[in-house]
């Protein structure tokens, strides 16, 4: 089980004024069970390079294989495809319509043949895992806040059992809160249902601490694509992409500079503190002498 | 798919056409159109034929972007086609039931057709040489006489305007809107009429709630640059006229009165 896209080449308008080449040559291996990061400058690709996975949009040249079948081939069920693949848009406004939650969250399991009475259980463990309180499930989509929209959307393609879930800038908008919140539950929906996690983002911080791959897509072509800890090393080269690595990097990095011993790799807060201490213990700094560990 | 639809979309390029005042480009599409109206023979159609041929030429459109504005009227065209030639009285060339095809229906459709593809293409070939401000710019100006008789040409032209700016920006939204639908299993394709009339609400819904969600803001936003219609406004590119923009207008004058001329003549 697996999405693979071989020699993938898009361009926007082709022959024409406004043409664009928006990605160029891809080769990308997404086998199952993975907790996946891409991250990109805005227009860098990403939202082109994800709506290739559950062939909304058509390359302009290579081909794209789930579990080994080409999804362009003529007789391929690609609506079964987009049940499989979930793709969650970055505005919940562009999939909103119903006149409650539960009912617009049942849209998705219908048109894949469901009763109304299936479908409803279905989307209310969707809604429960994405943390919406099942007293709002009554309430009209558009009253909600943002954040709560944002909940219905990914419940509304959650509720059709995918088996890959790609959330697209899943926190834009969210407060700091929301943000955390939205970020851990689609953590637990990776452990729980043991479903690949595609997350889409331009903020580092936001991947760094749950992804085990990232993917870095810069001008329509992949970077990087490695563990965090591996792309962050290359800080410098990200920063010339416009993207930025984790505060945490840089500290780590200014630390080793001032002769600290400490790995600058480290990706997320509680690993550098861990870090830091260990380094400050061997070189017997008198920081730690008398004080609170912490 | 949507972005087939050319009218009403600026194809930027450096041409003559492209730097004409827009009043001229204005008048010359009225006159076009009148002379599309006036010719009634084929040597007129012909005459009509080079004209534009010269225009498409002088604009350095691609001719593939401007017949793809002709898609959005196809079926027009046919349904217009086949009332003409079944339902003109005449000569009876071929009958089926109360069906009676005509000699006259036939030839009157064939100018309709052609009248009808000439007016778009005519009109798409401002839109593409014009930006929409340059265009409401124009009409602005050109209708600002009407204003003594208490039309709000101002606000005419800044609605149109605001209107055409909406076009490419609710397409996209249809676009993203689709794609979010179809990603939840939507199907927008298959099914009879009634399905598949039904299965525009998923779509028709969002895009009527973002529509006027963004006529919202933008009103807010004009109200906070304290905007309030076209008393004492003035314009950071005034209109100029320019030599081209006269020899143009001669240009037009003569082709009005060669298709007057065709016209009175009967040719």
């Amino acid at each position: 089980m697996s999405i693979e896209l071989k020699n993938i080449t898009y361009t926007y308008s082709p022959g024409t004024a406004y043409e664009i080449h928006a990605l160029k040559d891809i080769n990308l291996e997404i086998p199952d069970g993975q907790f996946i990061g891409v991250i990109g400058h805005t227009g860098s690709g990403k939202s082109t390079l994800i709506q290739h996975l559950n062939a909304l949009i058509r390359p302009t040249s290579g081909s794209v294989l789930y579990n080994g079948e080409d999804v362009w081939e003529e007789k391929y069920d690609r609506r079964k495809l987009r049940s499989q693949v979930g793709l969650v848009f970055q505005y919940p406004e562009h999939q909103l319509f119903e006149s409650d939650v539960l009912s617009d969250v049942c849209f998705g399991p219908m048109n894949q043949g469901m009763s109304r009475e299936e479908a409803e259980a279905e989307a209310k463990k969707a809604l429960l895992q994405v943390g919406f309180k099942e007293k709002n499930f009554s309430k009209s989509p558009f009253e909600l806040s943002g954040g709560q929209k944002k909940r219905v959307a990914i419940a509304g393609v959650l509720a059709m059992n995918p088996k890959i879930l790609i959330l697209d800038e899943p926190t834009a908008g969210l407060d700091p809160k929301g943000r955390d919140e939205i970020l851990d539950q689609i953590s637990e929906l990776h452990k729980a249902r043991g479903i690949t996690i595609i997350l889409v983002s331009h903020s580092m911080e936001d991947v760094a601490k749950y992804v085990e791959r990232l993917i870095v897509v810069n001008r329509g072509q992949i970077a990087f694509d490695d563990t965090p800890r591996e792309v962050f090393s290359h800080y410098q080269e990200l920063e010339a992409m416009g993207l930025a690595a984790p505060q945490i990097t840089y500290i780590m990095h200014a630390l080793k500079q001032k002769g600290l011993k400490v790995d600058p790799n480290a990706t997320t807060v509680e690993e550098a503190r861990d870090d830091i201490l260990r380094a400050l213990k061997e070189a017997g700094s008198p920081l730690l002498k008398g004080g609170n560990e912490k | 798919m949507i972005r087939d639809i050319t009218i009403g979309q600026y194809y930027p390029a450096d041409s003559p056409l492209h730097k004409l005042d827009p009043r001229t480009k204005l008048m010359g599409t009225l006159v076009f159109i009148i002379s599309v109206f006036l010719f009634n023979t084929i040597p007129g159609y012909a005459v009509a034929t080079v004209f534009l041929a010269a225009v498409i030429k002088i604009s350095k459109v691609p001719v593939k972007f401007i017949f793809k504005g002709l898609k959005a009227i196809f079926i027009i065209l046919i349904i217009t086609m086949v009332f003409n030639v079944f339902l003109t009285p005449g000569e009876v060339l071929w009958s089926f039931g109360f069906l009676k095809a005509t000699r006259e229906g036939i030839s009157l459709a064939g100018k309709m057709a052609i009248r009808l593809i000439y007016l778009v293409i005519g009109s798409s070939l401002m839109t593409l040489t014009t930006t929409p401000n340059q265009l409401t710019d124009g009409l602005e100006r050109g209708l600002r006489p009407l204003n003594k008789i208490h039309v709000p040409v101002h606000e005419i032209a800044m609605m149109m305007s605001i209107a055409l700016r909406f076009i490419p920006i609710l397409l996209e939204e249809t676009d993203k809107i689709m794609k979010a639908q179809i990603a939840r299993g939507a199907d927008f394709e298959n099914g009879n009429l009634v399905q598949k009339v039904k299965n525009m609400v998923p779509l028709l819904v969002p895009l009527f709630i973002s529509a006027f969600r963004r006529a919202n803001d933008l009103a807010m936003a004009m109200e906070a640059r304290c905007y309030h219609g076209g008393d004492q406004r003035t314009q950071m590119k005034p209109l100029h006229y320019e030599k081209r923009d006269h020899v143009t207008y001669m240009i037009l004058a003569l082709y009005l009165a060669v298709a007057i001329g065709f016209r009175v003549a009967g040719i």
